[in-house]
């Protein structure tokens, strides 16, 4: 896109850009002050947070005594660590299956071609309910397993067209001269699509890995264990329902503030993902849009 | 949908395709004859790779699908050692579950609060991100258009549970907007917990969320607008008001069309985390909604057969409504959702 304005445009009104400069601000504002007060207030000494009344606009000091507090051990901890865990396996399931899975169907013409891509695209129509699922994944042994949060919704059918939307866009004299050259499959797979497929992969699997850092109603479904609560299941009983986290070993006075443990633990909720996505985001219009149109 | 958010995906424009452009239903190419056994010599190594995927898909996704018919039955899960033999050993009663369920007056509770939800999004959730993408594409500076991107697409990647969050901080009874306005020395109402404006809320909420990240397809479509359109029609006098309604909206069209059917198809789903989460704190009256209603019906109360029923009635009628959408897209002259040229 082009940084000027075209000569036939009419010059934009003064009250029309204040218009438009009050709606902008109010976007990213909306978006920013929720992020930056849950960051100060989390930083905060219980004299600033008791000052300000409970959350803090403005910075005095910093004072990380909440994150130490929760990364020293106790359900915090150990709640993110099984969420990092289910992100990272539960990515690398999926991202695998389904590149596999969209290669695998990127060649109109081959055997079961339409049964299969038929198979895999009718799951956007129908869709089974709460009921039958939980009694499929608790009937195949999965009841508090972390794979429970994995397996069922390893495969986004959403995903897997936009990949396979963005194989089929590859040129094809590159694969078929492979091909002559007596390259299998998996080997074109492995050395000429996958290194040509970089900002779509990136994409998805920036989807993926959102989706399994978010869990929390499979966690409240199928976990029972306290040591296999996800990050989301704490935050929610933690600020939703105002349960007071359990730090054992440490008397309450020497404590840091309790707003501060729970804001602290927002933003470690909120952290890998306002750190990772930008780095991704160029790529959403190129991989995303482009793969869906193709698709 | 009891895994609707589990994969950040899903988002609306997820049909925005037919199924596959490369072969047109109708007329199928003739392939030159090749044996089936040859063709699978050639072949296996893609099915063997679409085989995994495929696998999860019939565990996870069919077999719960057909597993719908505990729907029919007085399903007991004391009757075996498992899901599948308590299935096996439960007692068949037609439609008796389906019964129970119209003649429940909590279902037809859910079931309105549902489609107020849905109407009232339509109205004040549906026209921003088209509104938004709109100004947005109207800013001459890049960086700034990236900058803006950037911010409010980040909400979309948040779970439920920090949205809601997010909002119990800034809006709630503790929350900054409480503290600023008792410093005041105005007495805050408290938003977060209030069911008459609970309608509102939710709506905020989605708004916060996901307006932002809904803008991502409209800026897409209106990139494809002919430029030469606009010089054309500014040059013939159109003001840019003009431009708006003669250029602008007709190239949206087909997007908001596609979107307008997928939404109605889902009408009868608001978002299940976001009113599961705060359903305790406002209370049922205003914050039960059909899935939230099959949870607490089914796996809360154990009552699994008259879950299964009303999740079955949603999954049927939003079928339904779906085909019927897309029937009327091609009726007034859209591509729609499943095209058959």
């Amino acid at each position: 896109m082009n940084n000027t304005r075209p000569v036939w445009e009419e010059k934009p009104t003064a009250v029309g850009l204040a218009g438009k400069g009050a709606v902008l601000t109010v976007m990213a504002l909306v978006v920013l002050i929720p992020l930056w007060s849950v960051l100060v207030t989390s930083l905060s000494s219980r004299k600033t947070i008791n000052d300000a009344g409970g959350m803090v606009m403005v910075p005095k000091g910093i004072d990380a005594s909440a994150y130490v507090t929760i990364f020293s051990g106790g359900i915090v901890t150990r709640a993110l660590w099984v969420s990092t865990m289910v992100t990272v396996a539960g990515t690398l399931v999926s991202l695998t299956l389904t590149v596999l899975a969209a290669y695998g169907l990127s060649r109109p013409g081959s055997v079961g071609h339409r049964t299969l891509l038929f198979f895999f695209l009718l799951t956007f129509l129908i869709y089974p309910g709460l009921v039958p699922s939980y009694l499929v994944v608790t009937g195949v042994g999965l009841k508090d397993s972390l794979w429970a949060l994995i397996l069922p919704s390893a495969i986004s059918v959403f995903n897997l067209v936009v990949v396979r939307g963005f194989f089929q866009g590859l040129p094809d004299e590159l694969l078929d001269s492979a091909r002559i050259d007596g390259a299998g499959e998996f080997r074109i797979l492995w050395r000429i699509v996958l290194p040509l497929s970089r900002p779509v992969i990136a994409v998805v699997g920036l989807f993926y890995a959102v989706g399994y850092w978010n869990v929390w109603f499979s966690a409240l479904l199928y976990i029972d264990s306290n040591d296999k609560f996800p990050i989301q299941r704490i935050l929610q009983s933690m600020i939703l329902q105002g349960q007071s986290p359990n730090f054992s070993g440490q008397s309450l006075g020497s404590l840091p503030p309790t707003q501060a443990i729970k804001m602290a633990v927002v933003m470690v909720t909120v952290a890998p993902i306002v750190l990772v996505y930008p780095f991704i985001q160029r790529h959403f219009v190129k991989g995303v849009i482009v793969g869906a149109i193709k698709g | 949908m009891s895994t609707e958010t589990p994969v950040a995906a899903g988002t609306g424009e997820q049909l925005a395709r037919p199924p596959d452009p490369a072969e047109p239903l109708g007329k199928r190419r003739r392939r030159p004859r090749v044996p089936l056994r040859s063709r699978l010599r050639r072949d296996w190594p893609l099915l063997l790779m679409t085989a995994p995927a495929a696998l999860l898909l019939l565990v996870f996704h069919y077999l719960p699908t057909l597993g719908n018919v505990v729907a029919f039955q007085d399903y007991n899960p004391y009757a075996g050692d498992g899901p599948l033999s308590a299935f096996l050993a439960s007692e068949w009663i037609g439609f008796g579950n389906f019964e129970t369920l119209f003649g429940d007056p909590a279902f037809w509770d859910a079931l309105w609060n549902t489609l107020t939800i849905t109407a009232f999004q339509l109205v004040f959730y549906f026209p921003l991100p088209i509104a938004l993408a709109i100004l947005l594409n109207s800013v001459i500076s890049g960086k700034l258009r990236g900058f803006i991107q950037t911010v409010v697409y980040l909400p979309h990647f948040f779970s439920w549970v920090l949205v809601v969050t997010f909002f119990v901080q800034m809006l709630g009874g503790a929350g900054l907007l409480a503290q600023e306005l008792r410093q005041a020395g105005i007495e805050p109402p408290n938003i977060m917990t209030n069911p008459d404006t609970f309608i509102v809320l939710v709506t905020a909420e989605s708004v916060w969320k996901d307006a932002g990240w809904g803008m991502i397809v409209f800026l897409a479509a209106l990139a494809m607008i002919d430029p030469n359109l606009y010089e054309q029609s500014a040059v013939d006098g159109a003001g840019r008001w003009r431009r708006l309604w003669h250029v602008t909206l007709p190239g949206l069209r087909p997007v908001i069309v596609l979107l307008l059917i997928l939404r109605l198809g889902d009408a009868l789903s608001v978002g299940f985390e976001q009113f599961l989460l705060q359903r305790d704190a406002v209370g049922r009256d205003a914050a039960e909604v059909l899935d939230t209603f099959v949870y607490h019906q089914s796996i809360t109360t154990g009552n699994f057969g008259f879950g299964a029923a009303a999740g079955l009635f949603k999954a049927a009628v939003g079928l339904v409504l779906i085909l019927v959408a897309n029937r009327v897209a091609h009726m007034i002259g859209e591509r729609g959702l499943i095209s058959r040229q």
